[in-house]
């Protein structure tokens, strides 16, 4: 007899879903547009002059021109203006938050409340040049140097991708087991499906020149000092290590569990039946994290799912978009509480005590009304941070590092970028934008260096 | 209630909306469906002469240009006349016309230009008790190798003396159908006229190629591996087909003469338009083609109450009104100016009226004011050349203002002038004519 799943069991269980639930719930949230839904999408963009859009994209891909040429029958020429600003194209279709950036942008909001599905045309493109194996990009003839990468996630792979192209070798560090880093380990399982993350970072890594060292972590393996010796310049392009900790009673119960780790065990999981997953989840936070790992939850089979959030809805840094997929899904979200002790019950969480919040002369302040959450999972959300090691000298900023419009750290021969960094937002998109600049910039000086010297008669 | 019952040359008919000569007039079923759907008569597809009958080719006979979503724009066709037998056609033909009455019926005829083959075929048509003929000089393709249709409609003497036979063997109206193959217009049109034509019909297809089939480098569509050129018809030929009623109408020879336009009628705003420049009736055929015989429905009601809303009663209150307004280029008055103005309030800030008039015409539209994306015209540049307006994707987001006489122009530095001044008396003309002392 065919399982039916779990979903009423109290506890932490896996198998709540029928078996053949599973791949229903973690399928390609926006399935690629066939040509004749990319050619209808393509047709309401207007080729605005000096496109808002392109504006809007941190990577300033040229929209207007790669939709023109996706209503033309030219997907490959479309893909390669994409490549041409961001290389991991694919991914950011996939995962940007576009409704508060190009699409946010479009002129057609203005018309008719409705933009042109830039995101969706983006990866129409892009899917099929990758899926050609198209290779855009060569190297430039090897000038000699080296360049150290620490990171193998957006940030360093968009600058492994442009050192490459301009001839230099680079070799790229990385923590952990796989490339790819919250492309791989950080992003919801139904936005990256099929192991896109993986193909890209083949797909990138194509062009040659770059050598990537896995097991390779800062503070660990390696130092700032060891790299800048050994190589002619270092780009460091690490993410958000550290889980901001909630600071209250019952953090330490079993079912108090980090959201980041949770969505990373889904996307390594081929099975996600064997995951457990609470009857009543409790999620802390309202970023997209908290977004995540709440929908995820609930499509695993979680019977009630709440996000708590001690803010209102505009404070959220989940877009509208994202909330509207949480509701969705089931997801209740709740706004103005705030964490004040997680309830146990034989070492493990039954529920969390939440304090009403409001803001009160400017600042947000608990408001001494308390309630009880029953909860038997809770999974907190309430933001990374940079844990530096191995660094030196390297100055800091609100905990991550300083950098110039360049990428430019406060030491000779090293650059920064991505998440690590205390510009821009943290987005896979600016991570790309930070790696590539930083990239032509190492470029700019690396080249200089190999300039020969001329005496002027 | 508007009463759009038309009377073309003594042909009555509900409405104006006739269907052209054409595939969907080919046989009885299409006609049937057709007067179900309401048309208000058909012009039957081509006929020629008694014998075996033409053949079409077995492959594609149409090709198409579209605009966004597809939207077909353009048709192309390689179809020759009526390729079934002559004594079926007018077996159904005489059939249709007594099922529907009130219903006009016309016979496009094309049958090679000699006296005997004219004389032949009249009275068969006549017999069916059809409303009228039309003479097919306008088929652009295949039938003009072998000296019939445009190859008879581009030589006017040819259509005069074949109007004439007309005319002296039958007793029907006859509709003289012309080609717009040809440099102007109103040649053959006068031939008709001194032919005895009841009336005209225009435009036929244009000769074209609609596309190239990059991929085996062979004009479409493609007949294995060859293309022909065919005849182009749709809403792209609708503006040759206007200015071709507008000259015939205007034409001191020709004006008067009745004209049932064709050429691209897609909506009933383009009936009327046809209407305004002076033909008595329309004929649809691409529209039909595209959407099915329906949308008959939308002009009828369409044109019926855009009449209540304008005071028209009847369609003589609109035919022709559009055509003292038709004049030549020497007599548009000078001393108008105009100037675009950019409702803000519509305004998506797509910016191409900026980027068109900034590359390609006059620098007067900005794009950045005080650091904001702005769109804003500079009347000390704008020329009034109307491109912003045409190329803005909001409708009457930007307008084209008239300058009343007195204000200043900020462009040329001058007071608008309330006088009507234009080209052949301008002191730039070498030959301006000078005033009467």
């Amino acid at each position: 007899m065919e399982r039916l799943g779990s979903g009423h069991l109290a506890g932490i269980a896996a198998g709540r879903l029928p078996d053949a639930q599973y791949e229903v719930n973690f399928a390609d949230l926006h399935p690629r547009l066939d040509k004749h839904e990319a050619l209808v999408a393509a047709d309401r963009c207007y080729f605005c002059y000096d496109a808002p859009c392109m504006t809007a994209c941190p990577t300033a891909i040229d929209i207007p021109l790669f939709i023109r040429q996706i209503s033309t029958g030219n997907p490959l020429g479309s893909a390669k203006t994409i490549f041409d600003q961001n290389i991991l194209g694919g991914m950011c279709a996939r995962v940007c938050p576009t409704e508060t950036l190009c699409e946010q942008a479009c002129v057609r909001n203005t018309a008719e409340d409705r933009p042109v599905e830039i995101g969706k045309l983006q990866r129409y493109a892009t899917d099929i040049a990758m899926e050609a194996d198209r290779q855009f990009y060569s190297r430039a003839n090897p000038t000699g140097k080296t360049v150290a990468v620490v990171g193998a996630g957006p940030a360093g792979l968009a600058a492994a991708h442009r050192l490459a192209m301009h001839g230099h070798e680079v070799t790229i560090l990385e923590a952990r087991e796989k490339s790819g880093g919250l492309n791989e380990y950080g992003i919801a399982t139904y936005k990256a499906v099929d192991d896109f993350a993986q193909r890209e970072v083949d797909y990138v890594t194509a062009i040659g020149g770059i050598t990537i060292q896995h097991g390779q972590a800062l503070g660990r393996e390696l130092t700032l000092a060891d790299l800048t010796a050994r190589f002619d310049a270092v780009f460091l392009g690490m993410g958000l290590q550290g889980v901001n900790a909630l600071g209250i009673e019952g953090e330490d119960l079993t079912g108090v569990e980090d959201a980041v780790d949770f969505i990373a065990s889904l996307r390594q999981a081929k099975d996600k039946s064997v995951l457990p997953i609470g009857r009543r989840v409790v999620v802390l936070g309202g970023g997209m994290t908290a977004i995540d790992a709440a929908i995820q939850a609930k499509l695993l089979g979680a019977e009630e799912v709440t996000i708590c959030y001690r803010r209102g809805k505009e404070n959220m840094n989940a877009s509208g978009y994202e909330q509207d997929l949480a509701a969705a899904n089931g997801v209740i979200i709740r706004h103005w509480l705030a964490p004040k002790r997680i309830i146990g019950k034989d070492g493990a969480v039954a529920g969390i005590e939440v304090e009403y919040t409001a803001m009160t002369d400017g600042r947000l302040a608990g408001t001494g009304e308390t309630g009880i959450l029953a909860a038997d999972q809770i999974f907190k959300a309430i933001g990374q941070s940079f844990s530096a090691s191995g660094l030196g000298a390297l100055h800091f900023e609100k905990g991550k590092i300083v950098v110039d419009g360049e990428g430019r750290t406060s030491m000779n021969g090293v650059w920064a970028g991505g998440d690590c960094v205390c510009v821009g937002e943290d987005l896979t998109v600016s991570a790309v934008a930070q790696g590539r600049d930083a990239a032509e910039s190492i470029n700019r000086v690396l080249a200089a260096q190999t300039q020969p010297a001329f005496a002027v008669a | 209630m508007a009463d759009i019952r038309n009377n073309f040359i003594g042909i009555k008919s509900p409405n104006p909306f006739w269907l052209a000569s054409a595939p969907p007039t080919d046989k009885a079923y299409n006609v049937e469906r057709a007067f179900k759907a309401g048309w208000g008569g058909v012009v039957w597809k081509t006929l020629g002469e008694e014998g075996p009958p033409v053949v079409n080719v077995n492959g594609p006979r149409y090709g198409a240009i579209w605009g966004a979503d597809r939207r077909l724009l353009g048709l192309n066709n390689i179809e020759l006349i009526t390729d079934r037998d002559l004594y079926t056609n007018l077996t159904e033909m005489k059939q249709v016309k007594k099922n529907w009455p009130d219903r006009a019926v016309i016979a496009s005829i094309m049958v090679p230009c000699e006296e005997n083959a004219w004389k032949s075929i009249l009275p068969l048509v006549e017999a069916t008790e059809v409303d009228g003929i039309e003479l097919n000089f306008g088929c652009p393709h295949g039938m003009s190798e072998r000296g019939m249709g445009a190859a008879v409609g581009q030589v006017p003497e040819y259509i005069e003396m074949v109007v004439r036979w007309c005319k002296q063997y039958s007793r029907m109206p006859v509709i003289t159908k012309l080609t717009p193959n040809i440099t102007d217009i109103r040649y053959p049109a006068r031939a008709a006229k001194r032919g005895g034509t009841d009336a005209v019909s225009l435009i036929n297809t244009i000769s074209s190629i609609v596309s190239v089939d990059l991929d085996n480098f062979a004009p479409m569509p493609t007949v294995g591996g060859k293309g022909s050129h065919g005849g182009y018809c749709g809403p792209a030929v609708k503006p040759i087909a206007l200015n071709m009623v507008a000259e015939i109408a205007r034409d001191a020879e020709t004006h008067g003469l009745p004209i049932s336009g064709i050429g691209g009628v897609t909506t009933w705003r383009d009936a009327a338009e046809f209407l305004a420049l002076g033909a008595g009736n329309v004929q649809v055929c691409t529209a039909a083609m595209t959407y099915g015989f329906k949308i008959v429905q939308e002009m009828i009601t369409g044109l019926s109450d855009w009449m209540d809303a304008k005071g028209h009663r009847t369609l003589d209150d609109i035919i022709s009104r559009a055509v003292p307004n038709v004049t030549d280029w020497q007599y548009l008055n000078l001393n108008y100016v105009a100037k675009a103005h950019i409702d803000q309030d519509l305004c998506i800030k797509c910016g191409r009226c900026h980027i068109a008039c900034e590359d390609t015409s006059h620098q007067a539209i900005t794009n950045f004011v005080d650091g904001v994306r702005h769109f804003e015209v500079m009347e000390e540049e704008c020329v009034g050349c109307n491109l912003c307006v045409n190329v803005c994707p909001v409708e009457n987001c930007i307008t084209m203002e008239p300058l009343a006489a007195g204000s200043l122009d900020k462009r040329t530095g001058r007071i608008v002038d309330p006088t009507y001044a234009n080209w052949t008396t301008h002191p730039n003309n070498p030959m301006a004519r000078q005033a009467a002392e």
